[in-house]
């Protein structure tokens, strides 16, 4: 049987769908059921997901064919920890907590699909959070501070950074 | 305890009772993943770092009073078949088995609780119940995240819940699974009828020792795909109220089918299985996992009325590979398994 959508290939995931009482059944070729999102349900892995995403990102943002622009996105490194979108395209893991901040717009698309289309936590929440996470958000803020007075070579300052964030840690 | 010591006897909760829901539901189980603040995930963690936070970890959970003893299990330093044995007794997960690096398990005496360290996640804490018991589950590995929570800092983000390495587990953390045996929807050729109420509920299914396991046989795992934008007790609710009773009823239904319907095609089944097991000489896992399935089933529906269920369960455990070789006490090639598994199973089920 071939695809209904673009009748060229074999058609290899049968839906069958159910509305106002009618049933319609719907036969795809693997392809055209990722593009119309129905073959994620079927569980393809997290990192062919992110590859199409990442692939279809250049496109999307500008009108050029080029596909540089994509490129350079998923080689640029989380400051905390060098993840890249690329490696973790390949690995389907982040590197650091960080990354969900670092590659935001990236990911956003990613755990919508994978999280049915929620975006924000509801359920438990850890009773010391606010001290936590303010002692994060600080180190965080050091640290960056530390990478771009390495990258100044303004080494005075970050040897008086990496004191501060050990006696933050 | 040592490993080897487990060898012998089967989990506390992989039992099952002697009514539909417990003959169906084998067991509960719920994992909260965790990652520790200021720490890189294990991807950019490094060596030396990792060894740090294990050894932080494990003082954290064997500080913990959990009301029984809990022992520490070095991974990175075990054996092969010792690593086996946990995976076989799902203590630890396959990655966990075959990963790299500074890693352990902390394992409660009962098995029903475990927390592995440096697996995908820092921290990943597991409790197990037999039968249908998630509300239990829950309320247990609530309260030792509490008390994990009162001596670290967790990766935590106010719109994106616990950072977890896999954005797939944001959110709760949580995998809320039951382990479930569906012989007669199997034989009955309905078994897309349970693939398709998980699929609309959004769960994944999955083998008998989870991720990366073929869901064949009879034995399947469900578990919940979305941890983000819904609570821990909604997704425990909508298993005990509203999934597992469904597909108990599917079942039930498939097996009173067989029973008015087809009784000469279910005792067929049942009774060879029962005959090759009782006279085989060499039996691979696979066939054992097949046959004992159907025994199983044959006791459930009272075809079967002079072996215990528990026999049956002792079997399914004590018969996987590295079982055999630790009761052994050598490795064995799987000639010499085959053999040893089909001795065992030939001399209890002549007994009864």
């Amino acid at each position: 049987m071939l695809c209904q959508a673009c009748k060229e290939h074999n058609a290899t995931i049968h839906l069958t769908e159910l509305a106002d009482g009618q049933r319609v059944e719907t036969h795809l070729c693997q392809q055209c059921a990722e593009g119309q999102g129905l073959a994620i349900k079927s569980q393809i892995p997290l990192n062919e997901l992110l590859n199409t995403l990442l692939s279809a990102a250049p496109q999307a943002t500008d009108g050029s064919s080029e596909s540089v622009p994509g490129e350079m996105q998923s080689e640029h490194p989380c400051p905390d920890c060098g993840m890249t979108l690329k490696r973790f395209s390949k690995e389907s893991l982040l590197g650091c907590p960080h990354d969900y901040k670092e590659f935001e717009d990236e990911l956003a698309p990613l755990i919508n699909q994978t999280q049915n289309g929620k975006s924000q936590h509801v359920g438990k929440v850890p009773s010391r959070m606010p001290a936590a996470q303010h002692r994060d958000i600080e180190l965080k803020s050091l640290q960056r501070q530390l990478d771009a007075a390495i990258r100044n070579e303004d080494y005075e300052t970050a040897a008086k950074l990496r004191d501060q964030i050990e006696s933050a840690q | 305890m040592k490993p080897v010591d487990l060898c012998k006897y089967p989990s506390s909760w992989f039992a099952g009772g002697s009514d539909i829901l417990s003959e169906v539901v084998i067991s509960s189980r719920i994992r909260l993943a965790r990652n520790v603040a200021g720490y890189e995930f294990l991807p950019c963690l490094s060596p030396n770092r990792q060894r740090e936070l294990q050894d932080k970890l494990k003082e954290i959970m064997l500080s913990l009073e959990l009301g029984e003893k809990v022992y520490y299990f070095d991974i990175d330093h075990a054996s092969k078949v010792e690593r086996n044995l946990l995976t076989e007794r799902h203590l630890i997960s396959q990655r966990h088995a075959t990963g790299n690096g500074p890693r352990g398990v902390v394992i409660a005496e009962d098995e029903a609780f475990t927390a592995m360290i440096n697996e995908e996640d820092h921290l990943r804490i597991q409790v197990y119940a037999a039968g249908l018991q998630l509300h239990a589950c829950w309320q247990r590995i609530n309260r030792i995240d509490d008390a994990i929570e009162q001596k670290l800092d967790y990766a935590f983000d106010a719109k994106l819940g616990y950072l977890t390495a896999c954005p797939t587990n944001l959110g709760t953390g949580i995998r809320v699974s039951v382990m479930l045996h569906l012989p007669a929807l199997k034989m009955t050729g309905q078994i897309e009828k349970f693939v398709a109420a998980a699929r609309d509920c959004n769960l994944v299914i999955r083998g008998l020792f989870g991720e990366g396991t073929d869901a064949t046989g009879d034995f399947f795992q469900l578990s919940n795909q979305v941890t983000l934008g819904v609570s821990e007790q909604q997704i425990v609710d909508t298993f005990t109220d509203d999934i597992v009773p469904k597909i108990i009823d599917y079942e039930a239904q498939a097996r009173k089918t067989l029973l008015e319907k087809r009784p000469h095609a279910l005792d067929d089944k049942i009774q060879r299985a029962i005959g090759v097991l009782r006279s085989a000489y060499l039996i691979s896992s696979q066939e054992a996992l097949f046959l004992l399935s159907n025994v199983r089933l044959g006791i459930n529906l009272g075809r079967i009325k002079d072996i215990q269920l528990s026999t049956v369960n002792e079997l399914f455990m004590l018969t996987q590979p590295a079982h055999l070789q630790l009761r052994a006490g050598k490795m064995l090639d799987p000639d010499q398994r085959d053999s040893l598994r089909a001795e065992i199973i030939r001399k209890t089920l002549s007994q009864n």
